[in-house]
């Protein structure tokens, strides 16, 4: 493979990435991995109802506050970035 | 194994609804979306009733709804943003009453995805454009116009992207007739992903965005984007823009904005208004708690608008808006009434509102007032410094209203829904029923109710009265062909007739030239004015100015039999003839010149009704004595030839010919049945075909022990037939398609139709000596309900095995326990804080308890005499005590003497998952199981979710640990335990040795227990992580468990296997047998797998037919009731299974869903056939249903016949 097409190659997977959020690469960290996935599961339990309205239920709320409480945990489901290694 | 699903209750919970004039007439329509399906809702402005018009399955899981309507058009088209990657534009057309797509734009993957938009649908109020939505980052705009024929057109997609945005909500802007908007409301992730020290994520703004559609330019850009309170979770359109006739605008334009505890009205370079959302003051109320709102809605009217927001309590709140043209001036916000926490709300222009229950039963009311004139205090934006935005950090004061009963709404209509359904059994528990009940418990929190549901139509008593003696007939009659409602009751007893007038009462009358003297066979109003009697003697004809013409049989002959219409009138003779009549032009009635000789004594006669603008039906049904029934031509050209026969098993009873709809056979015209039923109790129902009389598609059934007797009916103007054996059927067409229930009633000995001004479609039945006058409240549903309020959510339910009580668990997270709020109320009465009593004592099931916080708990124990539908008694919990499951344990050291095993856990908190302490509360039944007596407790350390009796002993599921305890003197006494569990236990079963234990996250376990050794050994596991919601053996090898996701499934173990287990005294084998991918040395296979859509929370093993083949019956969380029934053959898979791929190829979904991908959503569908996909080829076109039957080499009639005989063989439905 020439540089160049390496090059091309690149664009067009970062491309990808910056229009398919939450695919993964080879330099993602656990951190942005784990993020990733609660983002995906949390999505998943608001575009359910009867996950949503399990998981009310459960919890003793009414499922417009279980289904704002998910999707405001969505900004950072697991606490703050690790701190980065100089 | 295959197995054959089929839904007998579709879910009843309401996700979505929007109100529009779907029809395109005058009156408004509500389309709600139960999850799975799609319903239009037509509520009659006259009765404040609401009916279903149409359902329909769409085969996916919808997740939004909007509605619009093109400028100047008249009808509204529903938007649908489901979980198919496309955009479903949907119109109702009210002729063939269904739902059609107009448009589907696919722009993404399917499933419900973070950044794949489906979630959010917005509406430009003007019809133009619509934007749809995802959790994250991807928002899309389409843009709707006509085209020169006045078709709807879509444009392609104009992308609105904000990478790392997290959507909370989006709503269309009312700008009039500008460039169309949206308001979105967004968190941006980006910086508090970067930043350690969670600074930027305490920092993250909440951003009000505007998004201008710019129709000249075809594009999309951000107009606007401003911080907002960080807690703001709806948004809510403000009317704007110009009245096209004046110069006036409808109203300042710009969203309102909800937050916890206030709500911000906010437009483009405007000044902000802030209001706090008024609080209930209630002294348990957890103070620190924020409330928000949970649903709203706006309405316009002339002039004018206001908007009702719902707050997560329930209560409903009245804003408006004072404004001059664009100039807000205040923000206004006062309490309005409580009701049901909604899902959605709908405002009717006919002055109702439609709440949309998020858990029970869902309410129509109607406007009383709008709050304008009360007492009720409102807060204003005006009465704070700078319209309450001074410091938009610092919250307003918290302001407080007292709830009270309904003042500006009053109820008029409710619709039953059983959702959430959190446990079911099946049990025969009623005496004289030989089809079992479905016993479910529903609701949540104070609103909960344990449901009885039997199969059959619910039956509303009007009136009942005693008669002298036992009358074996009955009918109604009018007196002239016009009258619209009936005069006369003829009541026919052994040795005479008894005529009743229908006036302001019911009294006897005389003069009616009736006979009176002699039983009769028929009565009929005939001809414009006559009225007919047929008794064993003789034909009576009773002109309109009671002249009587009688027509008297030859000596020595009797009438055994009579079938009369308006127009004809067929006689048995004792003598096995025939003697026809009919009515000619001078309302003369004429026999005809020959007597038909049967040869065998006639049992039943039947002709039907003359059809619209003809003369006479042409067919008459004769059913003999000699097992045979025949179909005889009145035809002028061919009078009383025979036509066709058709042999029978038994003797034939009743026949009736009635013209019914039936969609599944001819769309557009009635088709003629000819039902038969026999001597004993089974009902053939065949198809007459009109041009030349034979009789085809034959349907057999079974309806009781007892001869069966037929009788033509209206039901809701169409007609219908009551079929009446040992218990009473009725058959009848709704939605177009025909359906046979049983009606929950006494036993009839005879019935008719009734028709008053009170009851005016009604029928009237006899059973022994008492008469009775009843009508059908609600068509269409086919389980009765019959319900006891609980206090607390019910959680698991358990038979006693003898006496016929059961036991219930019920609890309520976030809820103080009675006693607890006892204790607390008078602490503060010590401290000197004035409680009010009036809103401590305001009655939970309106208006529900206060919010405490997390890891509060209240919880009891019910016991409840179903038969009865009583609760015997309550046994609370006190020290914070939640029970989470419950067993009837014989305990063999106690000499198999029954106890109540409750497993409970104090101070628990959810996630992760922790209490202070577990206990497995041990009771004994006293006063005949009418009561509990409690032992001892026996402390766990961790939550017991699932408790079972095993072999004498007690098994139960200690968080990630399997126990067995034996019963001892002050505690239960640990005998062995097995921890390798990973999540938590939630179910158990077993047989044998064999305990099947389901985990909460890892599938289920196969363990054994070796009492020689005293060993719990874990030998075989599923290769897939399942969160197991709920489980049910199937036989000794295989279970069927149920996921989180909807999914079901049945997973088997190979016989060898658990038979080598059973064979290894010790269970050293299992022990050092090497473990396969980290778990057991086996794993099951999975035999079948599939999707059903709703969270299913309890699976049983059951026959539902007396005799009939066991089948697993699932309840889901939204209320659906299905069954899984295994095939029998080979051929029925093959023949079935071909059907479903032709169906998938021919019903393509409402929201663009691919069937096979929706039904193996997480795994791919194994060896289960849709059998409500299947059920849907009655609803095909005729050339499409007789194109895939060509495919199959049947005919249309047999694949119908086979789908309708799968579904009664099974379920009885």
């Amino acid at each position: 493979m020439s540089s160049e097409l390496r090059y091309t190659a690149n664009t067009q997977l970062e491309h990808l990435h910056a229009r398919y959020t939450g695919t993964g690469h080879a330099d993602l960290t656990k951190y942005e991995w784990l993020t990733h996935q609660h983002r995906d599961t949390l999505s998943s339990i608001v575009g359910h109802p009867p996950l949503l309205s399990y998981l009310a239920i459960a919890d003793g709320e009414a499922v417009g506050r279980v289904k704002f409480e998910m999707t405001e945990r969505m900004l950072q489901p697991c606490g703050p970035p690790p701190a980065k290694e100089e | 194994m295959h197995l054959y699903n089929l839904t007998l209750q579709p879910p009843t919970a309401i996700t979505h609804a929007v109100a529009g004039n779907f029809s395109g007439s005058r009156q408004q329509e509500i389309v709600v979306s139960r999850g799975t399906r799609l319903e239009l809702l037509r509520p009659d402005p006259q009765s404040g009733k609401i009916f279903t018009v149409v359902a329909s399955d769409v085969f996916g899981s919808i997740r939004s709804l909007a509605a619009f309507r093109l400028t100047g058009g008249t009808k509204d088209y529903a938007i649908v943003g489901s979980d198919s990657g496309r955009i479903v534009i949907l119109e109702y057309e009210p002729k063939t009453s269904s739902f059609t797509k107009v448009h589907q734009e696919t722009f993404g993957k399917s499933g419900a995805r973070r950044i794949v938009p489906g979630q959010y649908l917005a509406t430009d109020p003007k019809g133009r454009s619509v934007m749809i939505a995802a959790v994250e980052k991807a928002k899309l705009v389409y843009i709707l116009n006509r085209d020169a024929a006045a078709n709807l057109t879509i444009s392609s997609p104009l992308e609105a992207h904000k990478n790392n945005a997290i959507i909370h909500h989006i709503v269309g802007l009312d700008v009039g007739f500008d460039n169309p908007m949206f308001a979105a409301l967004e968190v941006d992730n980006s910086e508090s992903d970067q930043d350690p020290t969670g600074e930027a994520f305490n920092n993250a703004e909440k951003m009000l965005t505007y998004y201008e559609l710019d129709l000249g330019l075809n594009h999309v850009v951000r107009k606007w984007s401003e911080p907002t309170d960080p807690r703001a979770n709806l948004l809510v359109q403000v009317p704007g823009g110009q009245l096209a006739a004046s110069d006036r605008y409808d109203g300042p334009s710009g969203v309102l904005v909800c937050c916890e505890d206030h709500i911000i009205y906010r437009h483009m370079d405007a000044p902000q208004h802030r209001v706090p959302i008024p609080r209930r003051r209630h002294p348990l109320q957890d103070a620190d708690r924020g409330l928000i709102i949970t649903a709203a809605v706006m309405h316009k009217m002339k002039g004018a608008f206001f908007f009702l927001l719902q707050s997560e309590e329930g209560d409903l709140y009245k804003v408006t808006i004072d404004h001059e043209e664009q100039d807000v001036k205040a923000l206004k916000i006062k309490y309005f009434d409580t009701v049901p926490v909604a899902s959605s709300l709908c405002i009717l222009k006919s002055g109702f509102l439609f709440v949309a229950s998020e858990f029970g039963n869902h309410y129509l009311y109607q406007f009383q007032k709008l709050g304008d004139d009360d007492f009720e205090p409102e807060f204003s934006s005006a009465s704070y410094p700078s319209f309450g935005m001074a410091d938009p950090s610092i919250p307003l004061p918290p302001v407080y209203f007292r709830p009270r009963a309904l003042d500006n709404l009053t109820l008029v209509d409710e619709m039953e829904s059983l959702s959430p359904v959190v446990d079911s059994k099946v049990m025969n528990l009623l005496p004289n029923s030989d089809t079992p009940q479905i016993f479910t418990a529903c609701g949540r929190g104070p609103r909960s109710s344990f449901r009885m549901l039997r199969h059959g139509l619910d039956v509303e008593e009007v009136v009942s009265s005693d008669l002298p003696g036992i009358p074996n007939a009955v009918w109604t009659t009018k007196l002239k062909e016009d009258d619209p409602y009936d005069s006369y009751i003829i009541l026919s007893f052994v040795n005479g007739t008894l005529v009743l007038c229908i006036g302001e009462t019911i009294e006897e009358v005389q003069d009616t030239g009736f006979l009176s003297s002699a039983p009769t066979l028929a009565v009929q109003q005939i001809g414009a004015d006559a009225l007919l009697q047929v008794h064993p003697h003789g034909i009576r004809h009773v002109l309109a100015d009671k002249r009587v013409n009688e027509w008297r049989v030859p000596q020595g002959k009797t009438i055994v039999c009579a079938t009369t219409n308006k127009r004809q009138v067929v006689v048995a003779l004792s003598s096995a003839e025939l003697v026809y009549f009919e009515l000619d032009l001078d309302g003369q009635l004429n026999e005809y010149q020959d007597r038909k000789a049967m040869g065998s004594t006639v049992l039943a006669l039947s002709i039907a009704e003359v059809p619209e603008g003809r003369q006479r039906t042409p067919y008459l049904a004769v059913g003999c004595e000699d097992q045979t029934v025949r179909i005889i031509s009145l035809d002028p050209e061919s009078t009383l030839d025979t036509i066709s026969l058709q042999a029978l098993t038994a003797p034939p009873s009743a026949i009736c010919i009635a013209d019914m709809l039936d969609a599944g056979i001819n769309k557009t015209q009635q088709t003629t049945f000819v039902n038969i039923g026999l001597q004993n109790g089974v009902l053939l129902r065949t198809v007459l075909d009109p041009i030349n009389g034979q009789l085809t598609d034959t349907r057999t059934r079974f309806l009781g022990t007892r001869p069966i007797k037929l009788i033509r009916v209206l039901v809701q103007r169409n007609p219908g037939i009551l079929a009446l054996s040992s218990r009473p059927w009725l058959n009848y067409t709704h939605q177009n398609l025909m359906h046979f229930t049983p009606l929950i009633f006494e036993n009839l000995d005879y019935a008719w139709s009734f028709s008053a001004e009170l009851c005016p479609e009604g029928l009237i039945g006899i059973s022994g000596s008492v008469l009775r006058i009843f009508h059908i409240p609600k068509l269409g549903t086919k389980l009765k309900q019959d319900a006891i309020p609980l206090l607390y959510t019910p959680r698991k339910f358990i038979p006693h095995p003898t006496n016929s009580l059961l036991y219930m668990i019920e609890g309520d997270h976030r809820v103080m326990g009675e006693d607890a709020a006892a204790r607390k109320l008078d602490e503060l009465r010590q401290k000197g804080r004035e409680i009010d009593d009036e809103v401590v004592q305001l009655p939970p099931e309106l208006f529900g308890r206060p919010k405490a916080p997390a890891g509060t708990w209240a919880s009891c124990i019910r016991i409840i005499n179903p038969v009865d539908a009583k609760t015997v008694n309550v046994i609370h919990l006190d020290n914070n005590e939640m029970a989470f499951s419950l067993a009837v344990v014989p305990f063999a050291a106690r000499g198999g003497e029954l106890h109540l095993v409750v497993g409970t856990a104090q101070d628990t908190f959810l996630t992760p998952r922790s209490c202070t302490s577990g206990f497995l509360r041990t009771y004994r039944f006293s006063d005949d199981g009418q009561n509990l007596e409690l032992l001892h407790k026996t402390e766990t350390n961790d939550v017991p979710l699932a408790v079972m009796a095993f072999q004498g002993k007690l098994v139960a599921g200690v968080g990630k640990s399997l126990r067995i305890y034996d019963m001892g003197k002050k505690k239960l006494l640990r005998k062995v335990e097995n921890k390798t569990f990973s999540a938590a236990i939630v179910a158990l079963h077993t047989q044998g040795s064999h305990i099947y234990v389901g985990d909460m996250q890892e599938s289920v376990f196969y363990a054994v227990y070796k009492a020689p050794e005293n060993r719990l050994l874990v030998f075989a596991d599923d290769t897939q992580p399942r969160w197991i919601t709920a489980m049910t053996m199937i036989d000794y090898n295989t279970v069927a468990a149920a996921d989180r996701f909807g999914n079901v499934f049945v997973n088997r173990l190979d016989p060898k296997v658990s038979e080598q287990v059973d064979d290894d005294p010790t269970g050293a084998g299992i022990l050092h047998e090497k473990s396969i991918l980290f778990g057991a040395p086996h794993k099951t296979s999975m035999l079948a797998h599939f999707h059903v859509g709703d969270l299913i929370t309890s699976i049983n093993k059951v026959a539902l037919v007396a005799g009939g083949r066991e089948v697993l019956l699932y309840t889901g969380l939204h209320g659906t009731i299905g069954i899984l029934m295994p095939f029998v053959s080979k051929e029925d898979v093959d023949f079935i299974s071909t059907l479903e791929q032709h169906m998938r190829t021919e019903q393509l979904s409402l929201v663009g869903r691919d069937h096979l991908t929706w039904r193996g959503y997480y795994v791919p569908v194994k060896a289960v056939v849709d059998g409500d996909l299947c059920e849907t080829f009655a609803r095909l076109p005729a050339s499409k249903q007789s194109a895939i039957a060509g495919e199959l080499d049947r005919t249309v009639g047999e694949v119908l016949k086979k789908l309708e005989q799968l579904r009664v063989t099974a379920s009885g439905f």
